[in-house]
């Protein structure tokens, strides 16, 4: 594997976590409990699709990649790299929140530490992203803050899903061995274990803070296998939905 | 007639922002460089949002007013090397911002602070009686904010970076 393939792997896998993630958040536009939910889920949708044709756009410029719209609608299922985490369906809001939360504060990391890569032209992109990053925390912060103080079952069900997502979440951190001892050797990231370390312990104290316990990761089985290719029975039909227009007519101009 | 540097600037200050039409392009500090070239004029610039929607037209609209203005051809592309964030607005945009009824964006702090959940005054009334209810507006630019002093919800031009 070749330094470009490696970063491709990594670029794809993220993409495709911020591609799938948006599509959920804009299934909220229209439900959310109240109006000012249904801006923000909007508008987190907005930038999640952002940030994915963003880094589809560096695969294009800067490895050869496809054109960002044929390859965000027109691959196969097995050729998607996003985690489980995302693929599943939007459930409840507790569910919804909890996921909201998990994933940006990972995806903030990430960012966070992609600022210094040695891969020039992530540089920029991750400052971008981090500092629009910062806003969907805390929006996640600010919930999951209120409603663990909202009542019991408030409470308990925040709890619930916390321990429902745990195991999810820890899937954004999948190794992928062959391509991260390439990334890591070359200065790009820092690797999974070593971000999936800084991300318990932040969210461990935002938890803390709400009064929340985070299950114990050697209590629990990590959702594996997105970043391989294999995926849960959710993605296949919200693939279906999501480029259903574009596959009508790929070379239509819009 | 030459076209220097300072017309292609003063040309530009007739671009406005799609979102907020009291902000030209040089308000808003999306421009990152003009220079004049023998094929015409050339503009880099950043937009305020990696999402952002309107990044098409505003490339567009700023190769119409310059053709018309300098009545040249005008390249206009996306400058990958810089990005954009709010303390880059020009001096003079914050008070535009207040008077069309936005809070302007405070400066940033470091990336540890919520500068926007703090001290945002109420652009009706001054008042810093006022908290945060969605980090999120009508646009990806905005928050919502209430102010306490004179019950009116107002919109923030938030801080990013
Ligand atoms: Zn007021």
């Amino acid at each position: 594997m070749t330094k470009n393939d490696a970063l491709a792997r990594m670029l794809t896998a993220m993409a495709d976590d911020a591609l799938i993630q948006g599509h959920r958040n804009s299934e909220w536009t229209g439900l959310g409990p109240i109006m000012e939910e249904d801006i923000a889920f909007s508008s987190m949708a907005q930038d999640k699709i952002g940030h994915a044709w963003a880094l589809y756009r560096m695969l294009q410029e800067d490895l050869g990649g496809q054109d960002p719209d044929a390859f965000a609608f027109l691959r196969n299922e097995k050729d998607y790299k996003c985690c489980h985490f995302v693929e599943h369906p939007n459930g409840e809001y507790d569910f919804s929140l909890m996921r909201h939360f998990l994933f940006d504060h990972a995806e903030a990391i990430r960012y966070q530490q992609l600022r210094n890569s040695s891969f020039a032209p992530l540089r920029p992109l991750a400052e971008k992203l981090k500092g629009e990053i910062k806003y969907h925390t805390l929006h996640a912060n600010a919930w999951i803050t209120q409603l663990c103080r909202a009542g019991e079952e408030s409470y308990a069900r925040m709890q619930s899903a916390l321990n429902t997502c745990f195991p999810l979440a820890l899937g954004i951190f999948e190794p992928d061995e062959a391509a991260e001892a390439i990334l890591v050797a070359e200065g790009v990231y820092p690797g999974e274990k070593q971000l999936k370390e800084m991300w318990v312990d932040r969210i461990y104290n935002l938890c803390a803070a709400a009064g929340l316990n985070l299950p114990a990761e050697d209590g629990v089985t990590p959702a594996y296998g997105g970043r391989k290719g294999y995926h849960t029975e959710y993605l296949q039909p919200l693939l279906e939905e999501m480029g259903a227009v574009f596959r009508s007519d790929p070379q239509a101009i819009w | 007639m030459t076209i220097s540097e300072s017309d292609i600037y003063k040309a530009l200050e007739q671009v406005m922002d799609p979102e907020i039409p009291v902000l030209s392009v040089i308000d808003l500090g999306m421009i990152t460089g003009v220079s004049v070239e023998e094929a015409g004029v050339r503009v880099k610039m950043i937009p305020t949002f990696s999402a952002c929607p309107a990044v098409d037209y505003i490339k567009q609209n700023i190769r119409t007013a310059l053709e018309k203005a300098l009545d040249t051809k005008v390249t206009v592309e996306i400058d990958r090397e810089a990005t954009w964030n709010s303390d880059r607005m020009a001096a003079g945009a914050h008070e535009k911002l207040k008077n069309f009824g936005i809070a302007p964006p405070q400066m940033r702090q470091g990336e540890e602070h919520a500068e926007i959940e703090l001290h945002t005054a109420c652009p009706h009334c001054d008042s810093e009686n006022t908290y945060l209810r969605s980090p999120f507006g009508s646009t990806l630019c905005r928050a919502i904010h209430y102010c306490r002093n004179c019950g009116y919800v107002f919109e923030h031009f938030k801080p990013l970076g």
